[in-house]
């Protein structure tokens, strides 16, 4: 988890990941943020999320994340 | 749907560069991002030169220079083929054909059959569909396809989900009869539904271009582009391919009966680099056999993409070697083609640059 909000703010240090649950509807990410904190992802974990995971509903907070690296076998 | 072609075969492959080249960093501050994001973004999605036209010029100027340089260089003979195809979504003129005009500027014969075919990012496959399937007519032993495009002029320089993408080239194969067991395997689909993903919504009869059409809107996503520019919504395009495409190519092998580890090269339409990644992770391919600079050296130049992964990787490789090269392209329409082929021993595959 505390890898990903690092990754997080270093995308968009002025957003606070923690205070929203709805990353995308709150404006904090868009869809090429996403694309961005993916490639982050897979570097950091050394896996490849799926192309067909990479839509919004995986990508809307802390919690959604969490979930989709544990179906891509990273311990949390 | 599933085609089959026999006897036939590449012998040539020229693709066609404008000379003038732009970079992402000397255009970030025209988007209306904080610039360390869009430098993130440049690194995952490969945003770094392209090659646009100069003002004015257009798919038939990139047509005619590549066609007469392959008649300077005796690789192609001006009367020498029957049909010529072109695959573009940005004709000179709504009317008349673009292929007509290229036809009249480089004084070829009346007996020529020339055909538009109005596609995008997927027309590699489906214009080399159609070049086989004229090659099935007596009277036509060669077939010219020319694939091109400058939609660089169709996109809104304050448009970061498209304009930084975007690169203006051209490309002609020589498409002609070949060993008569070859077995050339070709599936595509399409699917109108959704064919609002990729679009340039005005200066057709549906909503002709007014001074309306020419304003610059934020649809919400901090780019500014008008309804004459092309529109991407990169999220369902992005979804579509790696939904789509890796369940194409993974079908066409079976009916092939070839194994994904046989194929020598996964030779994809390079829409960004982080897409082309994802396909390879997807297809275990490994990267060296997809190739996925074309983005960053060139920009995503719709239909050429394809052959020009082939002349700026792999020149001197397929004009003295022969490979097994499965194709891809997908975009606009929904369109998504591939093909599986024997491909090689071409009489020329380079690339050319034009004033």
């Amino acid at each position: 988890m505390k890898a990903t909000i690092e990754i997080l703010t270093d995308i968009r240090p002025e957003c606070d990941f923690n205070a929203s649950k709805n990353f995308m509807g709150d404006g904090l990410l868009d869809s090429f943020d996403m694309i961005t904190l993916v490639a982050a992802l897979d570097k950091v974990h050394g896996i490849s999320i799926s192309g067909v995971d990479i839509v919004p509903e995986n990508f809307q907070n802390l919690q959604t994340i969490s979930n989709l690296l544990r179906q891509n076998g990273v311990v949390l | 749907m599933n085609l089959n072609f026999r006897g036939k075969r590449l012998s040539g492959i020229l693709a066609v560069v404008p000379a003038n080249e732009r970079t992402f960093l000397e255009e970030m501050k025209n988007y209306n991002f904080p610039e360390a994001r869009s430098l993130k973004l440049k690194e995952v999605m490969g945003y770094n030169k392209r090659r646009m036209v100069t003002h004015g010029v257009c798919v038939s100027d990139l047509a005619v220079a590549g066609m007469e340089r392959l008649f300077q260089k005796n690789q192609l003979g001006r009367n020498e083929f029957d049909a010529m195809i072109l695959v573009t979504q940005s004709p000179d003129h709504f009317m008349p054909p673009t292929s007509n005009i290229i036809q009249g500027r480089l004084n070829l014969k009346q007996d020529l059959l020339c055909l538009d075919i109005n596609q995008g990012c997927a027309g590699y496959v489906i214009g080399l569909i159609q070049a086989f399937m004229l090659l099935d007519q007596d009277s036509i032993q060669k077939v010219v396809l020319i694939n091109a495009d400058v939609l660089s002029r169709k996109t809104s320089p304050q448009d970061r989900n498209s304009y930084p993408l975007i690169g203006d080239a051209a490309s002609i194969t020589i498409v002609e009869r070949g060993e008569k067991e070859a077995v050339i395997y070709a599936d595509l689909k399409m699917d109108g539904t959704r064919h609002a993903a990729l679009i340039i919504p005005a200066g057709g009869f549906r909503l002709p271009s007014t001074p309306d059409t020419c304003i610059l809107e934020d649809a919400g996503d901090n780019n500014l582009r008008a309804k004459d520019h092309l529109r991407m919504d990169g999220s369902t395009v992005f979804n579509f391919v790696q939904a789509e495409v890796p369940k194409l190519i993974e079908g066409l092998l079976a009916r092939a009966g070839i194994p994904i580890s046989d194929v020598d090269y996964y030779l994809s339409h390079q829409a960004n680099r982080f897409m082309i990644q994802k396909l390879a992770d997807k297809l275990k391919v490994p990267q060296c056999k997809m190739p996925n600079n074309i983005v960053e050296h060139f920009g995503n130049s719709s239909s050429v993409t394809i052959p020009l992964a082939i002349t700026y990787n792999l020149s001197n490789h397929f004009k003295n070697n022969n490979s097994q090269v499965c194709l891809a392209g997908f975009g606009a329409g929904l369109t998504w083609s591939a093909m599986l082929m024997q491909l090689g021993n071409l009489d020329f595959c380079e690339i050319a640059e034009c004033a």
